[in-house]
């Protein structure tokens, strides 16, 4: 038996849901059938084998009603609710069609009356084309009533709740201007004689509403493309995976390679039928379906699309391969560890989607201002007409009244952060930089000094050989740390990779000295020198010693590496007024050497990994003197806390910098996807390349710029032109504002904020 | 006399309007479990009070055509959800801490609280 819900549109009535549910449960192979009515849902019991969830569909349908049914065609509600606004652009697009023909039709046939003694200055043809009012006032109708209806059942809805929106101010707006006009056509000698003027504006009210729904077509074109980005990672997705399974069943999921589980075929099954564990086989040229570890072949894969990391990588048995990422040049197998909503990418996509929905702190102002905005609008706009009428007259307090209604534009304060929020989170993840929230990218803008975990951030992470004197001592002390578990072997094995090493027996570590062991009778010693290397320290290597008895047979020094794009990123960081510090656990002199290389001058060294967050919260409060004489340990030195608050980016690794990464006020994770790092860090960069933290400072100052271009826009739109239209310049210079450019305005407003947001997609970042 | 009489007509109506939008009183509708929210010219209920460390589900009902209310933001959650016409679309909160929270539409036109207790 399958339990399924949907959801059921098009009940007037609880014995509409009656209807539906007897008629469900008369179906053969359904149990039970409920249908709310309250919550307008369908609750069914049904065995699948008898009936399909499509059966269920069209029974409802049969009724009249629509079930809406998400995985009857595999759709998700993305894809719905694209369907849905393919469907409402369309038919705005036919609204605006209509009412652009007739609203000229009602300009042309007003000419006469609009323009005066003036039409004589135009062709002498366009006086016949004019209309008498009560061909106007059928022209009108469908223009308001029709294209604009969506207005007034908003308004409606809104004066039922006692809240208003833009739609309130069109709807008043226009059908004052259309019901003064009906009434001077339709008693056209009571008007008059009660002292109004005979001045019609069916032109107003068309042109107004065919304006106001041009702007809202175009407005919505461009937001469809504020999320090109989450379209754009989803479409990445694999569709199908070849999945490795045994000739007779299905292979119990084992941990080894398949070669060991007997003879295998390939199917092709949809990616949502991958569970974990499958062995999934991947060629040349192929997308990765899910993430997983290779258990057979090698290969180089590009993993642009999800890091931004632009060279493909090396990857053979053991390594990590993520999802949708594309297979360049070998065959492998690799094990499924992740799949569905686990994946990296679904990670990812589900990140930008919570960061594109969180507030911006700057637009608090913003969001307050709206709450009260069209309700105060309506009283500026009573104001108006009161002032005219007492001032001007009836026609200059109408007009100016309706101009006043029109050209507030609400919407353009309430898009000017999220449309920007959108595409800039956007643009990141497409680089591979993923913001957690809004606050995060708003503060990321005013970083004013950077800390960089030396270990794997601004150094490979992976010690390697540098010197080995003489050359010989090699296998011999490769076969030593054969049998070692000290980060350092890895080095020295990499190093002696392909040499035959020998046996070793007694081996031993001696806890703080190395290792000792014997090979063919001699025995060896192999860890701490018993001189010093002053030279090679200076530059930060550590210098290991093999001797027997008390004869020293050479050296071998390892280092940690720097990233070879750390020096050209400080500088470009500090080129932009921010001060670059490195912490580490290692000693000064060693420290000292790396942050040399990198031309970083503040180092806080011998930082034990939980007091990375104390030393953060140091830096946040004091100066950079204080903490640099406080690293020194001169502790006469008294500085007190500096008043104002510096904004502190900590970028580290992840791995053991959790509380350091939220002890800052921005903490940048770089090169990891692990879940503690990313619930952590304001930023995670996916990609190892430290020029990643400069681009995503970047992105954070290129989308704060243009959210205050937004709402300087959108304020100062406002501002400016509410008292253009109350009629504050004519006194001066006699201007007024026409209710009919007041709509242009109004549109024009919306679409040049959507628009500067899109900006965004192509500003230089890299 | 005419023009005293529309000044007269006029503060009454600044009165009235200011009276309509913010003169009402939001009644406080207490969950326990879930609810069902109404989106038609704004949200019904309003303002809700959600207890904190509790699951909550929230069934989001649009009825309005306007375009506006098609999508919820709840900031403060990092909830952006588009809402069908007709479709209950469900959000499930578990607040941690307590206080205002606000919910609104895709333009921040209509607005709600959650209120978390």
């Amino acid at each position: 038996m399958t339990k399924v819900s949907f959801p059921i549109v098009g009940m007037h009535c609880a014995s509409c849901a009656r209807l539906i549910e007897k008629k469900l449960n008369k179906t053969p192979g359904v149990a039970t059938a409920a249908v709310n009515y309250g919550s307008e849902q369908a609750t069914v019991n049904y065995d699948s084998s008898v009936s399909t969830l499509g059966d269920l569909g069209s029974i409802v349908s049969s009724l009249g009603y629509k079930a809406v049914i998400a995985t009857e065609s595999g759709k998700t509600s993305d894809d719905i609710k694209e369907e849905i606004k393919k469907k409402e652009l369309l038919n705005l697009k036919r609204k605006v069609t209509g009412s652009a023909v007739l609203t000229i039709l009602i300009l042309l046939g007003s000419l006469n009356h609009m323009l005066g003694s003036l039409i004589h200055a135009l062709p002498s043809w366009l006086s016949y084309l004019e209309l008498p009012p009560a061909a106007l006032l059928i022209l009108t109708i469908p223009v308001l009533f029709w294209a604009g209806r969506e207005f007034y059942l908003a308004t409606w809805s809104g004066l039922k709740n006692r809240a208003a929106s833009m739609d309130t101010l069109i709807a008043i707006g226009t059908t004052a201007a259309f019901g003064y006009s009906a009434a001077l056509t339709l008693f056209p000698a009571q008007m008059e004689t009660l002292g109004f003027p005979m001045t019609m504006y069916y032109d107003v009210a068309a042109v107004v509403v065919t304006l106001i729904l041009l702007g809202r077509f175009f407005e919505a074109k461009a937001k469809s493309h504020t999320n090109d980005a989450i379209k754009k990672l989803l479409h990445l997705q694999a569709k199908t995976a070849r999945v490795l399974r045994l000739r007779s069943s299905r292979p119990e999921l084992a941990e080894g390679p398949p070669s060991t589980m007997g003879e295998m075929i390939e199917v092709d099954i949809p990616i949502n039928e991958v569970v974990v564990g499958d062995h999934i086989r991947v060629r040349p040229g192929e997308k990765i379906p899910v993430d997983g570890t290779i258990t057979e072949g090698t290969s180089s894969i590009d993993e642009s699309m999800v890091t931004g990391e632009s060279i493909p990588v090396d990857k053979k048995s053991g390594d990590r391969v993520i999802g949708s990422t594309i297979n360049k040049t070998g065959s492998f197998v690799f094990r499924a560890t992740s799949v569905g909503s686990q994946t990296m990418l679904a990670r990812i996509v589900k990140m930008v989607a919570e960061a594109q929905s969180s507030r911006a702190p700057i637009q608090r102002l913003a969001d307050t201002v709206s709450s009260y905005f069209v309700p105060v609008v309506l009283m500026l706009a009573v104001a108006t007409f009161v002032g005219w009428y007492v001032f001007g007259g009836f026609a200059a307090a109408f007009t100016n009244m309706i101009a006043v209604l029109i050209i507030a534009c609400p919407c353009a304060m309430g898009l000017a952060t999220p449309t920007a929020i959108m595409v800039g989170t956007g643009r990141g993840a497409g680089m591979g930089v993923l913001i957690k929230d809004a606050e995060s990218l708003e503060i990321a803008n005013k970083i004013k000094a950077a800390v960089f975990d030396k270990t794997g951030t601004l150094t490979q992470g992976k010690p390697v050989v540098t010197d080995v004197v003489p050359p010989t001592i090699l296998p011999i002390a490769a076969a030593l740390e054969k049998g070692s578990e000290h980060s350092l072997a890895d080095a020295i094995l990499t190093k002696a990779q392909g040499m035959s090493l020998a046996n070793v027996t007694n081996f031993k570590a001696i806890p703080g000295q190395g290792i000792s062991g014997t090979i063919a009778r001699k025995q060896y010693v192999f860890g701490k020198p018993k001189k010093s290397y002053p030279q090679l320290e200076e530059q930060g290597k550590t210098v290991m010693e093999l001797s027997t008895g008390n004869t020293t047979l050479g050296y071998i020094a390892v280092a940690d590496t720097l990233k070879p794009e750390a020096k050209e990123m400080v500088s470009t960081l500090t080129k932009n007024h921010i001060h670059v510090w490195m912490i580490t656990g290692d000693n000064e002199r060693t420290a000292a050497a790396i942050a040399k290389q990198a031309g970083i001058e503040n180092i806080l060294a011998g930082v034990l990994p939980d007091q990375k967050a104390e030393k953060i919260q140091e830096l946040k409060v004091h100066s950079s003197s204080f903490i640099a004489k406080q690293n020194e340990k001169s502790s006469s030195v008294n500085h007190e806390p500096s008043t104002v608050n510096r904004i502190v980016a900590f970028i580290g690794d992840g791995i053991n910098d959790a509380p350091a990464l939220a002890a800052a006020d921005v903490g940048i994770a770089i090169g990891t996807g692990t879940d503690v790092a990313i619930e952590s860090a304001g930023i995670t960069l996916l990609n190892k390349d430290l020029r990643s933290v400069v681009s995503a400072i970047k992105l954070s100052r290129a989308t704060l710029r243009v959210i205050k271009q937004n709402l300087f826009w959108a304020f100062g739109y406002n501002i400016i032109l509410i008292p253009v239209a109350m009629g504050i310049l004519y006194p001066m210079f006699g201007v007024l504002l026409n209710p009919a450019l007041a709509a242009f305005a109004m549109a024009a407003s919306s679409i040049s904020v959507v628009t500067n947001s899109l900006r965004l997609k192509r500003v230089k970042i890299n | 006399m005419e023009k005293f009489i529309v000044t007269i007509f006029g503060i009454g109506l600044i009165a009235g309007i200011y009276w309509f939008f913010f003169g009402k009183k939001d009644k406080i509708t207490e969950v326990h479990g879930s609810i069902m929210i109404t989106v038609e010219g704004g949200y019904k209920p309003k303002t809700i009070k959600v207890a904190k460390d509790k699951v909550t589900t929230l069934i989001f009902l649009r009825k309005d055509t306007n375009s506006c209310l098609e999508d919820l933001i709840i900031p403060d959650f990092k909830i952006k959800k588009f809402l069908p016409m007709h479709t209950p679309v469900t959000i499930t909160l578990s607040p941690t801490k307590p206080g205002k929270f606000n919910f609104h539409c895709g333009m921040n036109m209509f607005h709600g609280t959650i209120e978390v207790v």
